[in-house]
């Protein structure tokens, strides 16, 4: 697969494990259900989400998780991150050490800090609440940040995210949502081609 | 019969095992629910009120699950498909009346997502520990259908086949689900109405004057509704083949005996068409894992860790829980050294398999107090326990699991 083949190859069973971290109200679990929907709907492959449930999803640290594979799904949670997105410093704080030394880290990153990182993690910055709000309404950031992940991981194919993301927004947000995640499809582009490592 | 094809919202969804389960009862024939809501089953009773007008059902929120569970009765005898949605507390609040529902022969359906307990305990996390409640909740004498489904996927096939048992053996069927499964977001499938196979209510038609509602001599009779001109009458009491009580002691022994008889004997005489099991590797198997609802998913990664190692391990996983497979697990306690029992509770279901092993196999509890499911490493090294040569069989032996050793390093003190 182009553009980030480590992924692939150490992946010998195809199966991701994902993060979607931040705030409760930025959206994470909405994004989890999108990939998750592009995944086993449209590019007919198998995916499972759970999420962070009661009183963290409506604010503090919120999560989903989320696994997707080319086989079925058998053991349903997540172990180690293949992928973290991290949308708020205190998400990032609390599930980096879940990554693998070889993970990606996708970030906010206007809202989150880096500390010292593992070497290998690979780093891929978005500002993507910026970006948001120059959209006009800071609510999407968590699609801009679904167009980047889309982008940089090929975990789901655009076209099968072109169709989840209608699906799973309000009628009349319908083109703001696609603006926003193009958006973040586009500034892959921006973004050095080798991957940015912390020390390097 | 094919299911109406206005009660099925045929497509893929990317949906949680809750809502796949209120979809799975509409495509059922459920024209009716009476619930109260609580966490972590909600989310069921919500989908199915947003869908209710297109399938023509209505969806009740009661006082309170005792007043949910009697609507349910009620909703049955009136001739509809009926089912309630709760939660541990909720489940112990309607364990009288599904004593009721199984007195009077009414098919009806009851969806518990299980969260930890005993009492409030632990309203967004999972539990297995209401498997014995279910069997053995209501006072008295009765047999019970208990359903452990483990995928969103399932939860939809297995509402459908709750409803169809049901109807079938006039009895209250139990889908015991967990919050582990309820919450958990997978792709569902749902088929058009003419793939989905759906036991119709049977009713009586004949002579208004001849109509026996509980002949001693029909273990499911047909039934009749409210409204249609029967003499009925419908008590809690032991009632005669007219559904009368009876005065004299002497009468009423004898009626007692020939009707909880029926409850029990339509189930147990049956137990063949009603079990479903999964099988996997056990034909040459030594240890066998016996595992129902989500921990079965848990398992499968310990078991293929173990297979890594060499140890040759089948999986047996109850679809339905109640009625127990006796006769499968003796059968298998006569071939393997051990069975490993996963489950998220001390100890339930793991009593069934030693009764049924009749001391010819060891057997290994893998307790989990509940909040998580299962370290997959436990049920591992429970494995690789249960594989190593033992003579004796000591009954059942409760492994150690990581949490335990986190939490409970020192001894406990009996008193101050």
């Amino acid at each position: 697969m182009p553009n980030s083949p480590e992924l692939w190859v150490i992946n010998l069973n195809r199966m991701f494990e994902i993060k979607f971290a931040g705030y409760g109200g930025q959206g994470l679990i909405r994004s989890g259900v999108i990939v998750g929907k592009a995944a086993s709907i449209y590019d007919n492959k198998f995916s499972t989400m759970n999420q962070s449930f009661g009183p963290e999803a409506r604010g503090g640290a919120c999560s989903s998780q989320l696994l997707v594979s080319e086989t079925k799904v058998l053991y349903p949670y997540v172990t180690k991150l293949d992928i973290l997105v991290a949308m708020s410093r205190e998400a990032y704080e609390k599930f980096e050490p879940e990554l693998k030394d070889t993970g990606m880290l996708i970030y906010d990153s206007d809202l989150v800090k880096l500390k010292k990182m593992r070497p290998k993690i690979k780093l891929y910055p978005i500002p993507a609440t910026r970006f948001a709000e120059e959209l006009g309404n800071r609510i999407i950031a968590n699609v801009v940040m679904l167009g980047f992940f889309t982008a940089i991981t090929k975990v789901v194919s655009k076209q099968a995210m072109e169709k989840a993301i209608p699906d799973s927004v309000p009628e009349r947000f319908k083109d703001l949502n696609l603006k926003a995640f193009n958006k973040g499809f586009q500034h892959e582009k921006q973004i050095p081609k080798i991957p940015k490592f912390q020390n390097s | 019969m094919r299911a109406n094809p206005k009660d099925v919202f045929t497509g893929a969804y990317y949906i949680d095992g809750d809502v796949s389960s209120a979809y799975g009862a509409a495509a059922a024939g459920c024209k009716f629910i009476g619930g109260y809501p609580i966490t972590p089953s909600t989310e069921a009773f919500e989908a199915f009120v947003r869908r209710a007008h297109q399938v023509g059902a209505i969806s009740i929120q009661m006082e309170d699950e005792l007043g949910s569970i009697a609507s349910v009765i009620g909703a049955s005898w009136a001739g509809k498909k009926a089912m309630t949605i709760t939660s541990g507390p909720g489940f112990s609040l309607m364990m009288e009346n599904i004593g009721l529902g199984a007195m009077l022969e009414t098919p009806f359906v009851v969806l518990n997502i299980q969260r930890g307990g005993p009492s409030t305990g632990l309203p967004t996390l999972t539990g297995q520990a209401d498997m014995m409640q279910s069997r053995w909740g209501s006072h008295g004498d009765y047999e019970i259908i208990t359903i452990a489904p483990d995928s969103p996927q399932e939860m939809f096939d297995y509402t459908v086949k709750a409803f169809n048992l049901s109807e079938k053996y006039r009895c209250p069927v139990m889908i015991m689900s967990d919050e582990c499964v309820g919450h958990m977001t997978e792709k569902v499938v749902i088929p058009s109405a003419d793939k989905i196979e759906v036991e119709p209510r049977r009713f009586y038609k004949g002579d208004k004057d001849k109509y026996i509602p509980f002949p001693v001599d029909n273990l499911v009779p047909p039934m009749v509704k409210a409204g249609d001109g029967y003499k009925l009458h419908l008590t809690g009491l032991a009632h005669d083949e007219k559904g009368y009580p009876l005065l004299t002691q002497n009468s009423k022994v004898k009626t007692q005996n020939a009707n909880t008889r029926r409850l029990v004997d339509k189930i147990r005489l049956n137990v063949d068409k009603i079990i479903e099991l999964k099988e996997d590797g056990i034909d040459d198997a030594e240890i066998i894992v016996v595992s129902y609802g989500i921990t079965s998913r848990v398992a499968i990664r310990g078991i293929e860790m173990a297979r890594a190692k060499g140890i040759k391990v089948g999986s047996l996983r109850l679809v339905t829980v109640w009625p127990f497979p006796e006769k499968k697990i003796t059968e298998l306690a006569n071939k393997v050294k051990a069975f490993v029992v996963p489950e998220i509770n001390y100890g339930q279901i793991v009593f069934e398999v030693e009764r049924c092993a009749y001391g010819k196999a060891n057997i290994v509890l893998v307790p989990h107090g509940g909040g998580s499911v299962h370290n997959p490493d436990d049920i591992f090294h429970a494995i690789e326990y249960a594989a190593k040569e033992r003579k004796n069989v000591d009954g059942i032996i409760e492994q150690k699991t990581n949490l335990y050793s986190l939490i409970f390093e020192k001894e406990y003190k009996l008193h101050g």
